[in-house]
């Protein structure tokens, strides 16, 4: 397991923001997903998040909602999932982060889950739909070696950032907007408002930013206000259109590129 | 069950190890304010009183209870009573719970207002009272039910709200849901989402129920003064289950008083199309809640089937997955085809015409009648009418009528 928050601190001290991809497992079959996170991975991502495909994943825009319903098509369920891991993790020193609902997890068993986790090289988890209140009656004492990285969201009081902060292992997941996963066009004020604020209350964790980021230039507004980023749905709309794979990785490495202080 | 002082949700929103609020920490803030309203207003006079004279003056209650005789006279054995809910303006016990919710959403300040459907009574309902106060309103409805309630559809419309289709998934209710909710994450400033059931994260379950337990004092009023004593059995049908809860909550410390809850069976419960969540599921976290669910060996969640889009639904309301644990309700469920029968037997000894939903529990009656005595009382909640069905009746057994 990697700490992620010293491994984003020492992105940080070579003036970078730490830049994370996140990819539907499975999707668009399990070989080319494998093909395209080591491509990700070369072309400058710092870290993958490996999105765990579920029947109703609310917290997610179409473009996600679709990479999902096209790995459950492809009958990828967790054994696939910890497969996929086993092979990336062989492959890079980067961290690998699970980001799944929270109904698959629990009917896989949270102890084979957690210690598959681990044996497969992944360091962090995310589950977008265990907020603070459910955290102690969903993570156990098997989750002890996984990282549990917690969201906040512009509704997030100051109170409840600092609740988060305490709760949260790895990173603090800042989502930019309300609403869910995908690709905006533009980001008003109260947007950055909101970040600065989130920022400048998290006093233990490190912060990602993410929801909506789809280029460069999104990038570059944020990176005053977090140490690192994540982009998903623009990737994944890509592999939708089925453009080339020099395309994705000139688009993963302008990114990286952005992340340069 | 004995000594059991029943006093759930408990103050985590939790029935036991069910309810909660599994949903994306956007959500928090909203559900915390409608809760810290809903506990302020619960006991308000004013509120009560508004919210009294909406469910007199608009929605005609309280329904009657009326004595089904020929029903009665037909198995020979317990006296059969109906609760009238079908009798609600808007013709289903929907509209209980949407005047209770646009009364919360006008103290909040909230001016859109979304909900999601399935058989589209809900939508319906929900039109309804954005209509009555002047309120935007947006219901989000699965294609499949969009095809089988098209009256419902053009019902929504008519009363000036936007029917959005549901692509993804099944098509149906549950697929609404997520749209709804997704929805609610995006714009949750101004909106306010009027869940249909006892199902979401809480405060929804507790509120929904609140509301639709008017249909319980009422029978137990009403059962009281006709017949001086407590039903023996209360049958109700159950998707979500706000019907079920709302005329059973108030009967629950009466240990006498046997809950019956009809769930579909689809196809039969020995196929893979029924939506009989608590004869068949398991325990798992869905649209906000730990409850019983119907799922694969995956953790995904089931495609699920009824002929009734209302109980076609993978997932049921964290106070029934309580009850059911704890036996205070006995589980049941009938099929469509089982449904179909009921829905003509009611109309043709009664004069009523059933919701398919609400003939779920009818159909229990052939169950359940033979094991009863002439001293004894049924009542049966007639959640809702069948007019919405006229379609889907017309397209299974048309031919069997005609």
């Amino acid at each position: 397991m990697i700490n992620i928050s010293n491994y984003i601190q020492k992105i940080n001290n070579n003036n970078k923001k730490a830049l994370s991809i996140f990819l539907t497992a499975g999707f668009p079959t399990k070989k080319d997903f494998v093909d395209i996170a080591k491509n990700v991975l070369n072309s400058g991502a710092d870290m993958l998040e490996i999105g765990i495909p579920f029947s109703d994943p609310l917290a997610d825009g179409p473009v996600i909602q679709y990479s999902s319903q096209v790995a459950l098509e492809n009958k990828i369920n967790l054994d696939d999932v910890f497969e996929i891991c086993s092979e990336i993790s062989n492959y890079t020193d980067k961290p690998l982060i699970l980001m799944g609902y929270a109904n698959p997890i629990i009917k896989y068993g949270t102890k084979k889950f957690c210690k598959n986790s681990v044996d497969t090289g992944v360091s962090g988890l995310i589950v977008p739909d265990v907020p603070l209140e459910e955290f102690d009656s969903f993570y156990n004492q098997d989750f002890s070696q996984l990282q549990k990285i917690l969201l906040t969201t512009p509704t997030s009081s100051n109170e409840r950032i600092k609740m988060i902060d305490e709760k949260s292992e790895g990173f603090v997941y800042c989502v930019s907007v309300t609403g869910t996963t995908g690709v905006r066009n533009t980001f008003d004020e109260t947007t950055f408002k909101n970040l600065k604020r989130t920022y400048t209350t998290l006093e233990r964790n490190k912060m990602m930013i993410g929801f909506g980021i789809s280029n460069s230039e999104n990038v570059k507004s944020f990176i005053p206000y977090c140490d690192g980023v994540i982009v998903g749905s623009a990737v994944i709309k890509m592999i939708l259109e089925k453009k080339e794979m020099n395309e994705i990785n000139s688009f993963i490495s302008n990114l990286s590129k952005a992340c340069k202080l | 069950m004995k000594n059991l002082k029943y006093n759930f949700p408990d103050k985590f929103g939790k029935y036991g190890i069910y309810g909660g609020k599994y949903v994306p920490e956007t959500l928090i803030s909203a559900l915390q304010e409608l809760e810290q309203l809903y506990l302020d207003v619960k006991n308000d006079i004013d509120f009560l009183s508004e919210l009294e004279s909406l469910q007199k003056e608009y929605n005609g209650r309280p329904t009657p209870l009326t004595f089904a005789k020929r029903l009665t006279e037909y198995f020979g054995k317990a006296k059969i009573y109906l609760k009238r809910e079908d009798l609600c303006h808007t013709g289903a016990h929907k509209l209980n719970n949407a005047l209770g919710q646009i009364l919360l959403a006008k103290k909040l300040g909230k001016k859109r207002i979304i909900a999601e459907t399935g058989a589209g009574q809900h939508g319906v309902a929900t039109a309804t009272v954005c209509a009555k106060f002047g309120l935007q309103c947006i219901v989000y409805m699965g294609e499949v039910d969009i095809e089988r309630q098209k009256l419902n559809v053009f019902r929504m419309k008519m009363l000036g709200a936007e029917v959005v289709p549901v692509s993804s998934g099944s098509k149906t209710l549950k697929d609404a849901t997520n749209e709804a909710i997704r929805d609610w994450v995006t714009n949750v400033s101004d909106t306010h989402y009027i869940i249909g059931s006892v199902v979401g994260p809480h405060p929804y379950p507790m509120i929904v129920r609140d509301f639709q337990s008017v249909i319980g004092k009422e029978t137990r009023e009403q059962i009281l003064s006709r017949e001086n004593k407590l039903p023996d059995y209360i049958i109700a049908c159950v998707g979500g289950g706000s019907n079920a809860i709302g005329i059973f909550y108030p009967f629950i410390n009466d240990e006498k008083v046997k809950l019956i809850g009809v769930e579909a069976a689809g196809y039969g419960v020995d196929t893979n199309k029924h939506c009989a969540t608590l004869t068949l599921g398991e325990p798992g976290i869905f649209q906000g809640m730990k409850t019983y669910l119907l799922q694969d060996e995956n953790g995904q969640i089931a495609e699920v089937h009824s002929v009734s889009a209302g109980l076609d639904y993978p997932g049921v309301g964290p106070e029934h997955s309580l009850l059911k644990d704890i036996q205070r309700v006995k589980y049941e469920s009938a099929t469509d085809d089982e449904a179909l029968v009921a829905t003509l037997f009611l109309s043709k000894h009664e004069g009523i015409l059933p919701a398919l939903e609400s003939a779920h529990a009818v159909s229990h009656l052939h169950k359940l009648m033979p094991q009863t005595n002439e001293d004894e009382i049924v009542v049966v909640n007639i959640s809702g009418r069948g007019d919405k069905d006229l379609n889907t009746i017309i397209n299974q057994i048309g031919d069997k009528i005609l």
